[in-house]
């Protein structure tokens, strides 16, 4: 996985809530099973609307989110097509839970805040000033605003910013774990262990 | 110390603690459909893995297959490509593969219950939102993304934050002509949208206990609209009695020492909730949404909201407040689901046809949530039911929940829709869906517009 470790630039505004992942990447190419690439399908029933806030080969690696963001469907396809729209850090009130544990399996960098501090940081990115999101001492800084801390796990911290592969990194560490636990499993509860 | 039903289930799988609240999490069973997990095997691919457990695993075709005739093979070549991908991804990794031509296909939530594949006490996980129905039987039940079901694949297992607790406690009995749906409606349109995140909900309560293992379904199902990944009910006697005897289901001593675990498996009477939440059953109307968010939702004899912040919904779905949905016309009708695709439902909506006929300005869809389901609903005559009223009888498959197979509304129909999201484009790019039960749906397409079922059986 890509590691993520300091993210400096402008910030799209897209302050709708409840933006659901079927606005976020339309059902319909969901037929495509390639993960790279999605960048083209983002939004895309959205695209024509005034005031869409993405632009053609956007290079702002921020997205400042309305509440309830990447709700509904668990598509992975969502953060992946966001992506490859090349943003890295999404700030929201909050996130659909699958859509924010998602973001993490991908190199990508989801912040809850309170409503007020991310609509200070939308004035901020609707100016178009650069915003500085770093996730080694977990503070944002923007222009006229004092750094802002945030939370977060500490072992996804971590895993972003080595750039950690989830898989392999249970298999490594936790193998003999596993084993054991199925192991007393298969003794407690054999019926999981059946197949009829 | 006393535990609520969650964390029993929680702690019976934690294969690790880490400092931080977190576990590794053991993953008993994991469904797989062709939509979530392409990129899951390519990662596996990619890691020179294998699958842990091929036997704690079972696929099937659903989101992509059309639902009309399926003999002639699948017209549309992306979803023709998906699903034999998905064929051969299993026939690689040893994984079991439901054919799509066979007796036992169906949506991933329907057919892991009536499989006996889910069983109460177990975690399972599948690349899909709605994995929260699972939960009507007491298993710990959460969707995952596409990485995290290769994971599961590899490792059998998933580092997860414990949640808070939620208890949803339904007073009471529900009226004639009110269903589980409403039920969940009416819970997701207290608590809002994602009112849920964070939680994981149990329900409980005598309207709870009174509900068939379809209407836990239903109920479990919809437990995600309202932001949490999780809904249970505690297993009773019928939920013991709808597993038993299902093709994977323990038999023997087996079953014997799992019915005597799966008894353990109730919150205790002390145990605390961090939200409890009250709703009388006995006051729950049929509900309809009228938004693109399934929290925007009223009773069907309520008005329509004034509220600056519903415009673009309002907008969106061409609705206005101070009107109630009664009423309101439709165009097409859409019965099934992995939320309302299971034979009580069908059983509902056909016993409100009577004599009646879908309207000739209607197109009403019955799409059975499984093979298994059809096969039942053929042998009660339901299916000719519908048929002399006017109804389409298909396939089983996602069709008309996901606008990503052949069934899709045009821009602007308005659909009245078992389902269980009424987001802007669901169903068709600019097609408005209105939320609502079986029997409030069969009687909309029969009447053209939208009504209070209750008035139709009264």
């Amino acid at each position: 996985m890509k590691e993520l470790t300091t993210v400096t630039g402008r910030a799209v505004s897209l302050p709708d809530a409840d933006i659901d992942t079927d606005i976020i990447y339309p059902a319909r190419f969901l037929l495509i099973t390639e993960k790279k690439g999605l960048g083209a399908y983002a939004f895309y029933d959205r695209r024509s609307d005034p005031g869409f806030p993405f632009r053609e080969n956007d290079d702002r690696p921020i997205l400042i989110a309305g509440p309830n963001f990447g709700c509904g469907s668990s598509r992975e396809q969502a953060p992946w097509a966001i992506g490859d729209m090349g943003i890295r850090v999404i700030i929201a009130e909050s996130f659909g839970e699958i859509f924010y544990s998602n973001c993490f399996r991908n190199g990508m960098l989801p912040i809850r805040l309170n409503g007020q501090i991310v609509e200070a940081l939308r004035l901020r990115a609707e100016a178009g000033d650069t915003i500085t999101v770093d996730l080694a001492s977990q503070l944002i800084i923007a222009q006229d605003l004092p750094a802002l801390g945030f939370d977060i796990a500490e072992d996804r911290r971590e895993a972003l910013l080595k750039g950690w592969n989830d898989t392999t990194r249970i298999l490594a560490l936790h193998g003999d774990d596993i084993s054991a636990f199925e192991a007393t499993q298969r003794r407690t509860s054999p019926w999981l262990w059946q197949r009829n | 110390m006393a535990l609520t039903l969650y964390e029993k289930l929680w702690d019976a799988h934690v294969v690790v603690q880490d400092g931080d609240g977190k576990a590794l999490l053991y993953v008993d069973r994991h469904l797989l459909h062709e939509v979530s997990t392409p990129q899951s095997f390519e990662a596996l691919r990619e890691d020179g893995l294998t699958v842990r457990r091929p036997e704690a695993q079972l696929a099937v075709a659903d989101h992509s297959v059309p639902t009309d005739d399926r003999a002639g093979g699948i017209a549309d070549p992306q979803a023709a490509a998906q699903i034999a991908l998905l064929e051969r991804n299993c026939a690689q990794f040893g994984i079991e593969y439901l054919a799509l031509d066979g007796p036992d296909q169906g949506i991933v939530h329907v057919i892991g219950p009536e499989q006996g594949f889910t069983l109460p006490g177990m975690t399972l996980v599948c690349g899909d939102s709605h994995t929260s129905t699972h939960g009507a039987f007491g298993a710990l039940a959460f969707g995952v993304g596409a990485s995290e079901c290769g994971t599961v694949m590899a490792t059998q297992t998933l580092w997860q934050a414990k949640a808070k607790t939620m208890r949803v406690t339904f007073t009471g009995t529900l009226q004639p002509g009110v269903t589980p749906k409403d039920m969940a409606l009416a819970f997701i349109g207290t608590v809002g949208a994602s009112g849920g995140t964070g939680y994981a909900v149990e329900y409980a309560g005598e309207a709870v206990e009174a509900l068939s293992m379809e209407g836990r379904m239903t109920l479990c199902n919809m437990t995600i609209e309202a932001g949490a990944r999780t809904g249970l009910v505690a297993p009773d006697a019928r939920t013991f009695a709808y597993v038993e005897g299902r093709p994977r289901a323990p038999r023997g001593a087996d079953w014997d020492a799992a019915l005597a675990y799966w008894k353990t498996l109730v919150s205790d009477a002390d145990a605390r909730f961090d939200r409890e939440i009250v709703i009388a059953a006995d006051a729950i109307a049929p509900h309809v949404t009228f938004g693109t968010s399934p929290d925007q939702v009223v009773a069907i004899d309520a008005s329509l909201p004034h509220d600056e912040r519903l415009a673009k919904p309002m907008r969106y779905m061409d609705v206005h407040g101070g009107d109630t949905l009664n009423g309101l016309a439709i165009d097409h009708a859409f019965i099934g689901s992995c939320t309302n695709g299971r034979i009580e439902d069908l059983r509902a909506a056909a016993s409100v046809i009577r004599d009646g006929h879908v309207a000739a300005t209607v197109r009403a869809l019955v799409v059975p949530g499984s093979m298994r389901v059809k096969a039942q609903a053929e042998a009660e005559g339901l299916d000719k039911l519908f048929i002399d009223a006017g109804f389409e009888w298909r396939e089983p498959g996602c069709s008309l929940c996901v606008a990503m197979n052949n069934d899709r509304l045009p821009a602007g129909a308005r659909c009245a829709s078992t389902s269980n999201r009424n987001f802007e484009g669901r169903q068709g790019i600019g097609a408005r869906t209105h939320l609502m039960s079986p029997a409030m749906v069969a009687a909309a397409a029969i009447a053209g517009h939208i009504v209070d079922v209750r008035k139709v059986l009264a």
